[in-house]
Parts: structure tokens; C-alpha cells; sequence
């Protein structure tokens, strides 16, 4: 073997070995994780999932996830296109500025605007509802899904949108069965990192929400109690985290590498 | 220098190659005078680039031997056959100027400093290239970019071969005449072994010494320009190189003679089809330049139809119907022509004769 | 080329509206509380600079800054160099190309809490694979009371958790150069170090750019892991500055210097992107058509 495939092999399992670890660990019991150190679960329980599956205030934190999640990747993606088009096709008054403000809000902290959001989402009576989260998601994955999209809409020859206009198609139509169909694969790789950068979010989220809303990475902290920690159900809470994701990888492996490039290489 | 051998050479793109088909090249075996400039001419797809590729050791072939002055290279890494190679689209480095671009296959072999210098000034004097030494590689137009290209092949002095990959594709056809002038200057000075792959035929018959042509995947004839055009040894060949290509007529044969819808043609060589088998399909070939189009009745001729007149000014093409299929004549530019039924004469001397699609008879001798 | 058209707004529109409804209002909020004192719905009382001085002068700031560059630029020292390895020894084609894609990708995929609570399992010494490992070669490992444990698990873990971003956007990079740029360095003689400096570097500029960028911005902003591995701890020596402005707002609730701060926070890291694009650019000026 060569050394470099000898990194590749160690660094896999580098990246393996916590998430066995995890996986491991949702299978045990508590007593087993406590009492004795197994590298695999000898006392074999399910128990874990079927915590989190049985009790609603568990599997709807799942369910609040994904429900804004998936607004914000609609939101995202329908308002970045028609913008992305604009900035690749055409030049107009204040675009430069524009794009790199809207960058610029890919590099604000979340942080900082915690308490201007609370307040905000307060005031209009939005707090603890999916939309809010997917609406503050908005302020990164907007820019970043415009910047993308535009990388791959450059890619696309501008004659194409000529000789349609010539041929008397409309711009609506034009671009929802043209245009659209042509940067298929920009979408789908916009649409991945959305759920990706609105899934992995938590800080925002926990902030914006109390019960109706909750996502499923704040519930998860509700494992400390006065008993002290329940690693299994954790451990396996943890597992069901990651499931979606590895869903999402599976369906775009073959679009990853072009992905990862943003249409810009 | 070297003289290269192919011996025996197949290779094929599939793990597990079953059939004919699978081959991109099939079995071949061929030698590369040394100091001669070949060009390799074929359709796309042929398997030019597969070939040259071997040669260079960029593939390593399913089967068969490469020798380089009879030592076999076949398992020698690329780096260690001085040989160079120049591709289709230009790759430069682009970070580095031209000066360090024309360098590089120099320096990564160890040349005093001062050498590099001199042969750098040499070729960029050859290859226009002495004003933009100073220039980062990677801000020149792409005509540029490929003069660099051919550049980090022409500097070195002791490489066994030059292979040239349809170096052209990009540059402007008017620069295209000049920089293939100045191969060919370079070639005689040096007398390096250069191998030059085109599937654009004048480009093939003006450059070269020996012309070699491939059809799937296997060499069909290589040859001198002149013995390509009057002594096609495939059909292939007699297709591609001419414009128009060479007529072919299927036929019978019979005594010495070609049977043409019931009329009898004599050949170039009468021995021709001494060794037919039951089978065999025949076909007669013949230049349209060589070919003659009268209007009276002559005494041995093919009667015509004529369906179509091409008129490029200093010569015509004509169009003509026979028994035995389309046939194209060449005539001169001047001369009348009448629509309707005429004869066509062919000349013994170049009315050749083809087995499956291969020429044979004596005139086929010392071909592959 | 592009045509002038300011109809095109138009279209730049519903984006504009939206960033500026969850990016403007805010900031205008933040910038509000920033020059005020408050001390109820009705009652406050403008104070011009006064927060930023108290905050510029505030060691919790200061050091919080201090621990945040090493930190950044230690996880960029570590993962831009890893990320470029990584990428060079993955397989380019077929099945296996495939396989190592989507294991890399995991890790991207993973709530950021989810990250801290795995490497608060895997780290622990009585029950966690790695701590477990770690002691067994000898060290006294316990990340929850050292201080230097507890930087060295948040920096692994940071490896951990986004290297593989780096080595995928460099894999997707050099997907996209020909292979006759292979093949011309290796009919040119170049050695494996030469064509990685002069074919691979260069046409992964744009890539490493992004990667860079990323990198720094978001190991600025790191918040959920830390909190969840270490809760900032031990003492303050891992509350890096997204934390410290947690506290700072919805903690202690003062919101004239958490605004302050926020701002401070915010310029810092739009300075620190510009340097990091200036710069690269002007290293690899030229090397593009």
C-alpha cells in the first residue's frame, strides 16, 4: 500500500470510530455503558429507540426539524433563482455592492443577531412557529444558494436564452421550462447544502423556539436530568440525527464532487 | 533517435476484452524508421491516440512488445523513454513564465543551466515565441499556450521520438501553415523521428515522409504520399485520402479482367485474382482523375448515366450512373459537358483490384 | 458579456427584501442598542461610545479575541494542509470513489450540538472509546478538569467534525483538471512533488480560496460544539467568542455592550474575510486566463 492511501485509510477510521462509538453505545443499556467497558453491546436493547419513538415530545422534535428545514430550502431556493439569474445575466445599478452585502451576511455571526430576532419574531408573533426558523435560516442559506446558483447559471451559454426570446417565449416560461431543466443538477446541489446548513443549526433555532417548534438538537439536551445523564437514549437520539443526512449524501454521491466545486471550478 | 518496433501491439479499454470489437486497437505490428517524419492519419476514434499513447507509455498495452533500438521499454514507466509528446488541446503550467515552461522537461532531467538556455533561445526563435519569455504561461492566448506545448517537446535534443497528438486543433489556420512549415524545417535539421497524428489528409500528405493510415484499430498501409494515392492497399484508404475519394465498383472477375455489369475491364495486373476463393467479394477501384469520359462510343467502356456536374472552377466533377453503382470523374475545367448517356474508359493502368476490401496482385506487394 | 438591464432589480427583489427583513432590521436593532443604555421599554438614555469603550477594554473581550485567532488559525493550520492530503489519496473513479465520498461527507451532515455530544461520549475516560485509548497509552487524560485536554479535544474535534469539507471541495477540484496535464508532466519528467506545486496547486486555487474562507469564518463563529463538549470550560479556557456574547446577551442580559460586542465581533471577521481574499488573490494573480 502507499503511504497516501494509508492517510486515506486512517483518517476514514479517524472519522469512523466516534460515530461506532455512538452507534455502539445506543444499543446498550445504561447499566452495560456505566458498569462496564464492552466494545460492543453484549446486553443488545432497543430500548433507546423505542424511548425517542414512543414519546411525542421525542419524535416531534424530529418532525419540527425537518418541517423547517424544508420550508427554508423552498424559501431559499425560490427566491435565489430569479436573483441569481439577474446577477449572472445582466448588469444593473448597485449589483456588485448588492452581492457582496448579501455575502456578507454569510460571515455574520449567529450570535449576534440572537436577541434582534428574538425580539423580532416576538413582536410579530411568530415566535416558537417553524416559519421563524426558516426565515432566520434565510440569512445564510439565501446568500450562499444565490452565490451558488449564480456559478452555475454562468456556465450556461447566453445564446441559449436568446434564441428562445427569439423563438417568442415569454420569461416565465422561458426560464421555468428552460432554463430551469438545464442547471437541474445546480439545484439539487443548492437544495443539499440548504437542508445541510439549516440541519446542522442549532443556535438560532433553540433561540426561536420553545415547545411547538422545538428541533430535535435542543430536545437532545433534555437527557441531563436530576438522575443524571441518560447516555443510551442520547447515544441513540444522536444516531436519529444523523440518519437524514446520510439520506441525503446517499441520493447526491454522484453529485457531490461537482457539488463540493460549486460550479465554479 | 531510436527505431521503434511494435510487435504484436493489441490493446483494449475493457477489463475482460471478448471480441474483435472490444479492441480500440487490434493486433499490429509495425516499425518506426529512425529520423523520418511520419504522419499517423485516420478518422476520429480510430485508434491513433491509442497508439501514440503506448508508444509514450502513458497506456500500457493488453499485449504485444514496444522496443526502442530493440531494447524493450513495454514496462518502462513514461519518464524513463525520453520520449516526448505534445496533445491535442495546449498544457501549460500556467503559474510558471514561458521561459520556465520551455525549462521544465529540461531541469526535471538534470541539464546544466547553460545548455537550457541556449536550446530555450533556439526554440523559441523557431516556434516565434523569443518576445514573451519573460510572460506568466498562464496569461497567453491559447494559440500561445499550444506553441509552448510543442515548445517543451522541441527543446529536448536526445528524445527517442516526438509525438505529436493533432497539435493544430487550436491554432489559427493561417498559423497552422506556418508553425507545420517550421515542423518540417525543424525535422530536417535535426532528423528527429517525428510521429504527427491528423485526420486531415493535406496536413498528413504535406508533412510527411511516410504516411500511415489506421481504420478500427489496425494499420492499413503506410507508405509514401504518392504510393498512397496510386496504390491504395485498402479501400479504406482509397476512400479517405483523394478528394473526391477513390470510386469503387463491386465486380466480378474473370480471366485477368474485371466484369462490370457484363462489360469486361482490363487490369493494372492480371495475376490478381490468382489464389480467389469461393466468397471472395471483389471490388474494382479507380482515381476519378484517371478516369476518361467520352461522348462517342469507344471501343472499351462502361456506358453512363450522367446525374450530376460539380463545377470548382479549374476542374469539374461529374456524376455518373453505371450498372455497377455511382461512379465520379474528374475532368477539366474547360471542358463541355452534356447531360445524359456517356462512357467512361478506364485505364489498365490504374484499374486495380480489391479482395475483402484489400488490394491485391503485385501492386500490393511489400505492403503489411 | 453581460447586458445593462435595471429591470433586472425586479428579480434581485423578493432576495432583497428577505435579507433585509432577517439581516437589516436587526442590525439596526443591534446598532441601536449599541449607543444606548436601556433600562426599560420607555427608558433609555443615549451614551454615544461608551459601550464600545467599556467593551474594547474588557479582558473577558480581549482574551476571548486571543483564544479565538488561536483557535482559528490553529484548525487552519491543521485542516487546509490535511484536507489537501486527503483529497490527493482519494480514489477518483468508480465504486470505491463513491463509498469514500459519502463517508466523508457524514461528519457535514451532523447537527453541531450532535458533534459535541459525540466527542462528550468519545472523549470521556470511563466510558468513551478515545478517552479510553488516550489513557490506556499512559497520558491523564480528563477534558472536563485540564485545561490543555480540553483545547486539544475541541481542536480534534473540530479536525474531525470539518476537514473533510476542505478535502472535498480540493477532491472537486482536482476532478476538474484534464488528464493530459498528467500526462504532459509525466512525458515532461516531473516528479510527484513537482506536478502536485505546479499542475495541482494552481488549479486549486479557486477551491482552497473558498475553503479558507469558510474555514475562518465559521471556527470563528464556533458556538454549539464547545458549549455541548466543555460548556466553555474548564474555567473560561475554551468559551471562545460566540459564547462570550451568549452569555454577555441572553445571560446577563447587557444588552448596550453585547451589542457593542456584536458589532466589534461582526467587523472583525468581514476584515479578516477581505485580507484572506486580497491576499490569496494577489498570490495567484496571473495564473488565470
Amino acid at each position: 500500500m502507499k503511504p497516501r492511501h494509508l492517510l486515506l485509510v486512517v483518517y476514514v477510521v479517524f472519522l469512523m470510530l466516534p460515530l461506532y462509538w455512538l452507534l455502539n453505545m445506543s444499543f446498550k443499556t445504561n447499566e452495560e455503558i456505566l458498569g462496564a467497558f464492552t466494545l460492543f453491546p453484549h446486553d443488545f436493547t432497543l430500548d433507546n429507540y423505542r424511548v425517542i419513538f414512543t414519546d411525542a415530545s421525542w419524535y416531534m422534535g424530529y418532525v419540527n426539524s425537518i418541517i423547517y428545514v424544508t420550508l427554508n430550502t423552498l424559501i431559499s431556493l425560490s427566491v435565489a433563482l430569479p436573483a441569481a439569474y439577474a446577477f449572472s445575466r445582466y448588469t444593473f445599478v448597485g449589483d456588485k455592492h448588492l452581492f457582496f452585502w448579501l455575502l456578507t451576511n454569510r460571515m455574520a455571526p449567529p450570535a449576534v443577531f440572537l436577541l434582534p430576532f428574538f425580539q423580532l419574531y416576538s413582536s410579530i408573533g411568530l415566535f416558537d412557529t417553524h416559519i421563524a426558523v426558516a426565515l432566520a435560516h434565510c440569512l445564510f442559506n439565501v446568500p450562499l444558494s444565490v452565490w451558488i446558483l449564480e456559478g452555475f447559471m454562468s456556465g450556461v451559454p447566453k445564446e441559449i436564452d436568446e434564441t428562445a426570446f427569439v423563438d417568442g417565449y415569454g420569461f416565465t416560461r422561458f426560464f421555468l421550462t428552460i432554463f430551469l431543466p438545464m442547471i437541474r443538477s445546480g439545484i439539487g446541489v443548492t437544495a443539499f447544502f440548504c437542508f445541510m446548513f439549516s440541519w446542522v443549526e442549532l443556535l438560532l433555532a433553540r433561540t426561536l423556539t420553545s415547545v411547538n417548534a422545538k428541533p430535535i438538537a435542543a430536545v437532545m439536551t433534555r437527557t441531563v436530568s436530576a438522575s443524571g445523564m441518560d447516555w443510551g437514549v442520547l447515544a441513540a437520539a444522536g444516531v436519529l440525527t444523523i440518519v437524514p443526512g446520510a439520506l441525503v449524501i446517499w441520493f447526491v454521491r454522484n453529485h457531490i464532487a461537482k457539488g463540493f466545486a460549486l460550479g465554479r471550478v | 533517435m531510436a527505431r521503434i518496433e511494435l510487435a504484436h501491439l493489441a490493446h483494449s479499454y475493457l477489463g475482460k476484452p471478448a471480441e474483435e470489437g472490444d479492441y480500440a486497437l487490434r493486433p499490429t505490428s509495425h516499425v518506426w524508421e529512425d529520423g523520418v517524419a511520419y504522419a499517423l492519419l485516420g478518422p476520429s476514434g480510430c485508434g491513433k491516440t491509442t497508439l501514440l499513447n503506448i508508444m509514450s507509455g502513458l497506456l500500457r498495452p493488453t499485449s504485444g512488445r514496444v522496443l526502442f533500438d530493440g531494447r524493450d521499454v513495454t514496462d518502462l514507466p513514461t519518464e524513463d523513454r525520453n520520449i516526448a509528446q505534445v496533445f491535442q488541446f495546449p498544457v501549460v503550467y500556467d503559474t510558471m513564465s514561458v521561459f520556465d515552461n520551455l525549462a521544465f522537461p529540461l531541469r526535471n532531467r538534470k541539464t546544466p543551466e547553460a545548455e537550457i538556455r541556449s536550446r530555450i533561445e533556439e526554440v523559441a526563435e523557431i516556434l516565434d515565441l523569443a518576445s514573451c519569455l519573460r510572460q506568466r504561461a498562464g496569461t497567453l492566448a491559447s494559440d500561445a499556450r499550444q506553441k509552448i506545448s510543442m515548445g517543451r517537446g522541441l527543446v529536448r535534443t536526445d528524445v527517442s521520438a516526438i509525438l505529436f497528438d493533432e497539435p493544430l486543433t487550436v491554432i489559427d489556420p493561417h498559423l497552422k501553415n506556418s508553425l507545420r512549415r517550421k515542423l518540417g524545417e525543424v525535422h530536417r535539421e535535426s532528423r528527429l523521428t517525428l510521429i504527427y497524428v491528423t485526420h486531415d489528409q493535406t496536413e498528413a500528405l504535406t508533412f510527411a515522409d511516410r504516411v500511415v493510415v489506421m481504420h478500427e484499430g489496425e494499420i492499413v498501409q503506410a507508405d509514401t504520399p504518392q504510393a498512397l494515392f496510386e496504390r491504395p492497399a485498402h479501400t479504406f484508404v482509397g476512400h479517405f485520402v483523394g478528394s473526391p475519394g477513390m470510386n469503387f465498383l463491386s465486380c466480378e472477375v474473370d480471366g485477368g479482367c474485371a466484369v462490370v455489369d457484363g462489360r469486361r475491364i482490363r487490369l493494372a495486373d492480371d495475376t490478381a485474382m490468382d489464389g480467389a476463393k469461393q466468397g471472395d467479394r471483389w471490388e474494382l477501384g479507380v482515381r476519378p482523375m484517371f478516369l476518361e469520359l467520352v461522348f462517342e462510343r469507344p471501343t472499351e467502356g462502361v456506358p453512363v448515366r450522367i446525374t450530376h456536374v460539380e463545377d470548382l472552377g479549374s476542374s469539374k466533377i461529374v456524376t455518373a450512373t453505371t450498372g455497377g453503382g455511382n461512379l465520379k470523374v474528374r475532368v477539366g475545367g474547360e471542358e463541355e459537358i452534356r447531360d445524359g448517356s456517356a462512357w467512361v474508359v478506364f485505364p489498365p493502368e490504374q484499374s486495380l483490384l480489391y479482395r475483402n476490401s484489400r488490394l491485391c496482385g503485385k501492386s500490393a506487394a511489400g505492403q503489411p | 458579456m453581460k447586458t445593462e438591464n435595471n429591470r433586472a432589480w425586479f428579480l434581485v427583489l423578493p432576495v432583497f427584501a428577505l435579507v433585509a427583513f432577517s439581516a437589516i432590521v436587526p442590525l439596526m436593532t443591534v446598532v441601536n442598542y449599541s449607543v444606548q443604555d436601556i433600562f426599560g421599554p420607555d427608558d433609555r438614555v443615549f451614551v454615544g461610545a461608551e459601550w464600545y469603550r467599556e467593551i474594547l477594554q474588557d479582558d473577558r473581550l480581549q482574551q476571548g479575541l486571543l483564544r479565538q485567532f488561536v483557535f482559528s488559525f490553529a484548525i487552519l493550520l491543521i485542516e487546509i494542509p490535511l484536507g489537501i492530503a486527503v483529497a490527493l489519496a482519494m480514489p477518483r473513479r468508480g465504486r470505491l470513489a463513491s463509498l469514500t465520498l459519502v463517508v466523508l461527507a457524514l461528519p457535514l451532515l451532523i447537527p453541531w450540538n450532535v458533534v459535541g455530544t459525540i466527542w462528550q461520549i468519545f472523549g470521556r475516560a470511563d466510558i468513551g472509546l478515545g478517552g479510553v485509548l488516550v489513557t490506556a497509552l499512559g497520558v491523564d487524560y480528563n477534558y472536563a478538569a485540564n485545561p490543555f485536554d480540553a483545547w486539544a479535544t475541541v481542536l480534534v474535534m473540530d479536525v474531525w467534525h470539518w476537514t473533510s469539507l476542505v478535502a472535498l471541495l480540493c477532491f472537486s477540484g482536482l476532478k476538474a483538471i484534464p488528464d493530459a496535464y498528467y500526462q504532459a508532466a509525466k512525458i515532461d519528467g516531473a516528479s510527484a512533488w513537482a506536478v502536485f506545486r505546479f499542475v495541482q496547486l494552481p488549479k486549486l486555487k479557486n477551491v482552497l480560496l473558498i475553503a479558507v474562507l469558510l474555514r475562518f469564518m465559521d471556527s470563528f463563529m464556533i458556538y454549539s460544539e464547545p458549549f455541548v463538549l466543555t460548556g466553555g470550560g474548564p474555567g473560561n479556557s475554551t468559551t471562545f467568542l460566540s459564547q462570550t456574547l451568549a452569555r454577555l446577551a441572553v445571560g446577563q442580559f447587557d444588552l448596550g455592550p453585547a451589542a457593542a460586542f456584536s458589532l466589534i465581533y461582526f467587523l472583525i471577521i468581514l476584515l479578516f474575510c477581505w485580507l484572506f481574499y486580497t491576499t490569496m488573490m494577489q498570490l495567484g494573480r496571473g495564473s488565470q486566463q
